[in-house]
Parts: structure tokens; sequence; C-alpha cells
């Protein structure tokens, strides 16, 4: 292979790259009848940290609204302290975890009784068991919200051609918000029904649903003020669903600053290496024709 | 090829006497050191040594990973979230692991498509082919079981839906696919039982692998390396020593392939893996598309494009075992598709097929989508059974070089390349 058609097929590759990079700007519509925002997320693409400010007010989102039916049984009272998460004070979480109830270890007589929850504890979750979650939510199961954004994903209905621009255009913007973007979507895609849709006995529409009927009520149904904040962000419900979803992404990648760092420490280093092992390798077959 | 002259010489006085009791150094040094090469092969012949380095890297991996799982149906995803939060860069090792399998079969691919591209089965190459043809079998079986150990949605019903094609033998002899499939899952469903007999054979098989990638690489050495020409090394010339060429070509390759590698563990370690197996694993909630890993795509396709379960189960595991007949159905004199004019073009018209199925697999069975995963089903076994033996026959060949030497230098080559390349490794 001589130098020239090295040179062509590099400027091939990075054609290619360029084009799936620019495609970013143009998203494809997200999955058939669901209606998906794109949100810019502070832990998005390959540098992305989370933003403390912002998992502290979704905590408090979660705690107020969601926690009433959700558990986040993953979620020990530590890791709200721990680096790359909301980073609150050891002292606040402290007291926070006292406020709540746990099982205790059997005392002698074998009765279990119940005690403040410490650090090392994980979220009480809302019911006992299924069966008294079915039981109080008209027969609906509201999931555990620890893995939430990790389990959703958005449904490509894209031209088969576009599959590959895509994939190209994700992987090398390193999108892997899916989830999130479907969790915003769904927080603030209560709307009322279009003329002649049927909404069924206590299920709700919502646009980012797939199917468009929800069990779930508009958890944000008060509107704005809801949720007291206590810094400056506005007390609104777009802020709410942006907040709480980001905070959900964290309890479900908790090691997504590290991973992201480390990633770009690895990248640097194997960049180095592979022009160190292609100079290493061209020297060797210098004077061989091949 | 393989008997070509040592130029091992022990460097000590332990060297000398080890040598005289277990030469393994002198083993060593003979296949992979002045092991001749083809001086021509390309990037694509770097793909070997990447999948050997992907085979050690999932068993490191998974040896960790196994110290801090548990296959039981109440521990598993736990433990997986255990090694993903708490376990001390456990969410490293989880993702070169699961996104390490993605890789191995993306390179795998490259391998087989390079193989048959040029002519690397043909003989005396057989039982080379046969045998990567069994590692690919043992791949599969190891990834499908591998797959149902985070034992979140996709895997529980993963497992149901692949287990419960042996019940299709139904039909032929009333009640064995179902004694088999039970015997499979150890119990009436796809239970703990299941996912902890999967684990014991996903920790034993990798080594499985090892083996007969052993005997692939044996084979490789006997009868040595093919390349871009399809033609034998015939002197010296043609060929350079393993080391320092091949191995200072196949480290650059692995770098770059290590790029693609470490950017999916890094930045998108689920994008290869499907949202639902973040869900605990429910037998009594059914996913609305129940789909294989993308590797399985092509595969999942040809089964559901026949109508009868049986016979698309049997079109599925002949479109694999068909591979074992390929150096008997090409009937080309001609090794390298570079040097033949037609098959290359159906060559890329089984490329196309193959990942047409792939998307099809993961769109649902119903409408157009079958009706094309029908056409490129048809295309695929037609490409083996007729268009291989008829075209091999038919078909006027390019005139090929004298030799790999011509190959490289032209007609007769340049005095100073022919001088060059007289014995490169003397310099």
């Amino acid at each position: 292979m001589n130098i020239s058609s090295k040179a062509r097929r590099l400027t091939a590759a990075l054609v290619v790259a360029g084009a799936a990079a620019t495609g970013g700007a143009v998203w494809a519509a997200g999955g058939g009848d669901q209606q998906i925002t794109h949100v810019k997320w502070s832990f998005g693409g390959l540098r992305g940290t989370f933003d403390n400010a912002q998992l502290q007010r979704g905590f408090r989102v979660y705690t107020e609204v969601c926690s009433r039916c959700h558990g986040l049984k993953r979620l020990a009272f530590r890791n709200l302290v721990e680096e790359g998460g909301p980073e609150f004070p050891e002292a606040a979480v402290k007291s926070l975890a006292a406020t709540y109830q746990v099982d205790a270890a059997p005392d002698e007589d074998g009765k279990v009784k119940k005690r403040p929850a410490i650090l090392s504890d994980y979220m009480p979750s809302p019911y006992k068991n299924e069966q008294e979650a079915r039981a109080s939510q008209n027969g609906a199961l509201p999931p555990d919200l620890s893995l939430i954004t990790k389990a959703r994903g958005i449904e490509s209905n894209a031209a088969f051609y576009m599959f590959p621009v895509n994939f190209l255009r994700d992987m090398v913007t390193g999108y892997q918000e899916a989830g999130s973007d479907y969790l915003y979507s769904f927080l603030v895609g209560y709307k009322d029904p279009p003329p002649g849709v049927q909404v069924g006995d206590f299920m709700n529409y919502n646009v980012a649903f797939p199917g468009n009927q929800t069990a779930m009520p508009n958890p944000f149904a008060g509107g704005d003020g809801l949720v007291k904040y206590d810094d400056n962000t506005p007390a609104t419900v777009d802020n709410y669903a942006k907040d709480v979803t980001a905070f959900l992404s964290w309890v479900g990648d908790p090691r997504l600053e590290e991973r992201k760092r480390i990633g770009f420490l690895a990248m640097l280093y194997l960049l180095v290496t592979v022009v160190l092992l292609g100079l290493a390798k061209r020297r060797v077959w210098k004077n061989i024709p091949h | 090829m393989a008997s070509h002259e040592s130029t091992f010489r022990p460097g000590s006085r332990f060297g000398k006497w080890l040598d005289e009791r277990l030469p393994i150094p002198r083993l060593m040094h003979g296949q992979f050191v002045d092991f001749p090469t083809p001086r021509n092969l390309n990037y694509l012949w770097t793909v070997g040594g990447i999948l050997t380095f992907f085979l050690v890297s999932q068993i490191v991996t998974g040896i960790v990973l196994a110290m801090h799982y548990a296959p039981t149906a109440a521990g598993a995803f736990d433990s997986v979230e255990h090694i993903r939060r708490d376990v001390n860069y456990g969410w490293l090792i989880r993702n070169l692991h699961a996104v390490g399998a993605s890789m191995f079969f993306f390179a795998v691919y490259i391998h087989i498509a390079r193989g048959l591209y040029y002519g690397s089965y043909k003989a005396p190459r057989e039982v080379l082919w046969i045998l990567g043809v069994v590692i690919f079998l043992l791949m599969m079986a190891t990834a499908f079981m591998g797959y149902s150990l985070p034992w979140g949605q996709m895997s529980l019903w993963g497992v149901t839906v692949i287990t419960n094609l042996f019940s299709s033998i139904d039909s032929i002899v009333p009640g064995l696919g179902t004694r088999i499939v039970q015997w499979l899952w150890g119990g009436y469903s796809v239970s703990g039982a299941t996912l902890n007999r999967f684990f014991s054979l996903h920790y034993l098989l990798p080594f499985v692998i090892a083996g007969v990638v052993g005997l692939h690489i044996w084979a490789l050495h006997v009868v040595g390396q093919n390349n871009p020409t399809g033609l034998e090394i015939k002197t010296a010339s043609d060929s350079v020593p393993m080391a320092p060429y091949a191995v200072m070509k196949d480290a650059f390759g692995l770098s770059v392939f290590m790029v693609i590698f470490l950017w999916f563990v890094f930045f998108l370690p689920d994008a290869l893996g499907h949202p639902d197996n973040y869900i605990e694993a429910n037998p009594l909630s059914t996913p609305p598309h129940i789909v294989p890993e993308w590797y399985f795509l092509p595969f999942y396709a040809i089964l559901r494009a026949i109508p009868s379960k049986l016979l698309g189960v049997v079109a599925m595991f002949s479109s694999i075992i068909l591979l074992c007949f390929v150096p008997w159905l090409d009937t080309s004199r001609v090794r390298s598709s570079k040097y033949r004019p037609v098959y290359k073009w159906f060559f890329w018209l089984l490329v196309i097929s193959v990942v047409a199925l792939g998307y099809l697999g993961s769109k649902p069975a119903e409408g157009v989508y079958i009706a094309w995963a029908r056409i490129f089903t048809v295309y695929y076994f037609l490409h083996f059974l007729v268009i291989m033996p008829v075209v091999g026959v038919l078909e006027t060949p390019a005139k090929l070089p004298k030799s790999i030497t011509e190959a490289v230098l032209g007609k007769g080559g340049g005095a100073h390349a022919a001088g060059a390349a007289a014995a490169p490794e003397r310099r």
C-alpha cells in the first residue's frame, strides 16, 4: 500500500466521521407515537459530569413527590455523601437517615423492632411488598427507580439506511442519555388526550409513553411551586422533571464521572501508543515493499 | 512451511540444559519468532491476534467477575449491581467483559469474512477452517449462556425462547423435544436451576475454546498463512520472519482496535446491550420484543423467516454448519477473490445479505420485514449451495502473478527492490 492510497483512505474515514458528527444536529424523530425531547444534560457526552446542585434539587423532588409510590432500593444513604453524586454534607445525610425507620436486628426474644436508619442503610421502600403496592395503586405496580434511566430507551423508527448514520453519530458523540431523555419527556408528557382518543379507567394520557396510556398520574399536577427550591433555580415543573431525571440518572450510574474521567486518560494513553506503534511498524518495514 | 530452518540458539547454560530436555523455548522461537509469514499480508490478517487477545481478556475479566457474582435467581441481578456500584473498579471489569463479548464477535465476523474473501478455507487449509467453525459455535454457546447471567428480562426471555427451540423436535418424536427442554432447564421453566448450570458451563467453555484455538493455531502453522494473492510461499523472498515484521504489524492493528473497544467500554458501555436487561427477570411479564444480542441477529432472522418452527431451527443451525462444507463447495481453482472477477461481486452480496438479516432480526417478525428476511435467507443458502460451486466452474479467473514477490514488486521487480526482497530477514 502506498502513501497516497493511505491518505485517501484516511480522508474517507474522516469524511464519514465528520458526516456522523454534523448529523448530530438533526435528530431523528423518537419512536412511533412517542414524542421525545432531547435535553442537553450536564452529564452527557464524552466529558460530562453531574451538577451537584441539580442532583440535590432532584433528590428533594424524589423524596417529596416520587417516593410516595416509588422505591429506590439500590441507593444507600452513604451514596448521597460520596464523590461524583449530590455530595451532601455527611452530617446532613446522617440526620436525614435518622428520620427513616428500618428493621433492627432481632433482639434476644426474636422480636424485630424498628431503629433509625444510618449511613450504611438503603432507602426504605414505600411498600412492604408488591401486593401492598398493587393494592394501593388500582392494581398497577410502581417500579423501583434505581435503574429507571438505564432500563428505558427510545425506539427508533428511522429508515433502515439511517441506522448506520445514527449509530455512528451516537458513537462519535458518546450519546448514552436515551433513558434520561425518555424519562424527562415522560414526566412533562401529560397532555389532554386528542379528540376521539378514549383513555381507559385509572389511565392517563402521556405523549411520551409507549401506547400513550399510563397508569401513573401526572406527578407534577400541582404545577409550578409544588416543591420549594432553596437556590435561585425557578421552581417550575420543567425544572422538577429535569432535576429528578438527572438525580435518577446518577442513581442508575453512580460511577459515571469516574468512568468518563478514566476513559479520557485511557484514550490519551492509547493515542500515544497507537502513534508510537505505527511509527515503529513503519520503521521495521521501511525497506520491505509489501 | 513450518519446517523452516531454526535460528534458535539457547543463550544461557540453563537454556542449553532445558533445550536438551524440554525444548519449549525452541518451539516458541520456531513458531512465533522466525516463523515465515507472507510479506504481503494486509491489516485483515492482524485480526487473528486481536481474537487471541479477546479470548485471554474475556477469561481474565470473567474470572474476576465470578469472584463477586452470585449464580442464583434471587441474587444474580443484585450481585451484578453490587459489581457496578460497590466493587472497586467493578464497573470497569464488568464493562470490559460485556463490551469485550461484542468486540470478540465483531472481530470474528471480520476474520470469517476475510477467510471467505481470500479463500483461506481451500486445500490444504480445510481442517484449519473447520476448527474455526467449531470455535465460532463454541463462542456462540458461551456468549448465549453468558448473556443469561445478569438475569435481567432479556436474559430470562432470551433463554426461554432459544431453549424452547428444542421443543420443535416434538413434531418428529412426540414428547422428546419437551423432555430435552426440561432436561436443559432442570425444571418445568427457566429458573434458578437453569441459571446455575449455565454459569457452570459459561465458566467451562472458554477453556474448551482455548484448547480448540490451540489446535487452530497448530493447524495454521503446519500449512502456513494464506495471503491476499492466495499463492503459497515459494521462495525466501515471498516471506518475512514473524518477528519483528508480523509482530509489529499485529501490535499496531491491535492498538487501533483497542481504541474502538475502550471507546465503548468507557463512553458507550450500554450501547450494544438492551435496556430491558436492566429490569430484573420476571417470569410473569413478557417483554414486547424479545431480541438476542446483536451478534446473533442474522441467525435469529433466518430462524423467524421460515414459517415452520422445526424447519426454522434446522435452517438456523444449518446456516452455520454449512460453513464446514465450504472448502468442497467452492470449485474454483483460484483461492483469492482478488483474481475472481465474477465471484467477487457475489461475495459482497453475501456480506450485504448477512448485514441485512442482522437488521431484520432486530425488527418485529411481521409484514415487509419478514418478506425481506426470506429473500436474504434464500440468498444466503443459494450463495453457498449454488453460486459457489457453479461460479467456480464457469468463471475465468484473472491472470495470477507468478509469486507473492512478483505481486508485490510488479513483473521482474526493480533491481533495488529485488535486492531488498531477496533476503529481507538478513539486514
